[in-house]
């Protein structure tokens, strides 16, 4: 189902330094992104409807009031990094689709590989600027093909079987709930990073 | 030339870059500034330098202390890096740098040193800042938007 096209995608953009949070929101709203601004993993955490639980298990997501489109955040952050939040998102199967971007004002090479070995789609050395902007859409519409097509492959299976399955999410344009359907196909990862 | 507000926020800012106090990331601010968002450099200074004196107090608390926890101040001067950075105060993100490195190697007389320049650097920055907001304010005075 198609998108009404002038719905504006939203990021959630996790800094603990407000001059930071304030940039980064000025940036994103520039390049016409909806903007979330929150100053910690635990409250990013919340509001994408998860706990901060401990347990590794796949926690399914409450349903999120405001559909996310992408998650951009600092890496260093006191309490839960932007690597910890990460991989708490590339861990629960509602939320590992959203493609996540870190930002770090470090340049350490094993950091940035290791944040995109668990997932991250891009990396970013702060501190942020416009021409960076242009690559989040591509993310974006990345992540929403890929739930496209499992949403086409759910209704194959469902209409080859007899079986009751998860109910798939008609709604394109959220991410309110995934049916947990990633296991149907691998999960491709693409690392790039800037 | 006349010194007109205008004149005056050409060349005080001017300034700020030959002399190094700024760099090229403060352009980036000035840019994202416009009609939708015109007070965005105010904003964006006005926060960096609240945040760069409540940082300044709290690294010359850990410093006085018999005992330094160079931990805890090597993480507050990489915030002021980080914000410095962020609004293009050169001068001030690369002494935080030098800080850093005393930081490493737990040398408290290199920090209290660095630090003393750094709240120098910071204390000058913001008054220039101040000023630069003042002439920007008295200018939307005069071109109200």
């Amino acid at each position: 189902m198609a998108v009404a096209t002038e719905t504006p995608f939203h990021v959630l953009a996790v800094d603990d330094s407000l001059p930071d949070r304030k940039l980064i929101e000025r940036l994103l709203k520039t390049s016409s992104f909806q903007v979330t601004t929150v100053d910690s993993g635990s409250k990013a955490l919340q509001f994408l409807g998860l706990h901060d639980e401990e347990s590794p298990v796949s926690v399914h997501a409450d349903q999120l009031d405001v559909a996310v489109n992408l998650i951009i955040t600092d890496y260093c952050m006191p309490g839960m990094t932007g690597y910890d939040l990460l991989k708490k998102i590339k861990e629960s199967s509602s939320l590992r689709d959203i493609p996540v971007v870190i930002m770090s004002s470090e340049n350490i090479p094993s950091r940035i590989n290791r944040c995109l070995e668990e997932g991250a789609d891009e990396f970013f050395l702060k501190p942020v600027r416009l021409s960076d902007m242009s690559k989040l859409k591509p993310h974006i519409l990345k992540s929403r093909c890929k739930e496209h097509y499992h949403q086409e492959q759910h209704q194959q299976i469902d209409s080859n079987s007899n079986e009751s399955s998860n109910p798939t999410n008609n709604s394109s344009n959220s991410r309110k709930r995934k049916a947990a359907d990633d296991e149907i196909l691998p999960q491709t990862n693409r690392l790039r990073h800037s | 030339m006349a010194a007109t507000p205008m004149n005056q926020l050409s060349a005080l800012v001017n300034n700020m870059f030959a002399t190094g106090l700024l760099d090229e990331q403060f352009q980036q601010l000035q840019m994202l500034q416009d009609a939708s968002a015109p007070d965005f450099v105010s904003e964006v200074v006005t926060l960096f330098c609240d945040d760069g004196e409540r940082i300044i107090g709290e690294l010359t608390k850990l410093l006085e202390k018999s005992s330094v926890d160079f931990d805890r101040v090597d993480a507050f001067v990489h915030q002021l890096k980080g914000s410095s950075a962020s609004v293009g105060a050169q001068k001030v993100k690369n002494t935080c740098i030098q800080f850093r490195e005393f930081c490493q190697q737990k040398s408290r007389d290199g920090c209290l040193k660095t630090l003393d320049s750094v709240r120098t650097e910071f204390y000058d920055l913001r008054s220039k800042f101040q000023t630069l907001l003042q002439l920007e304010r008295q200018i939307q005075g005069f071109y109200p938007k």
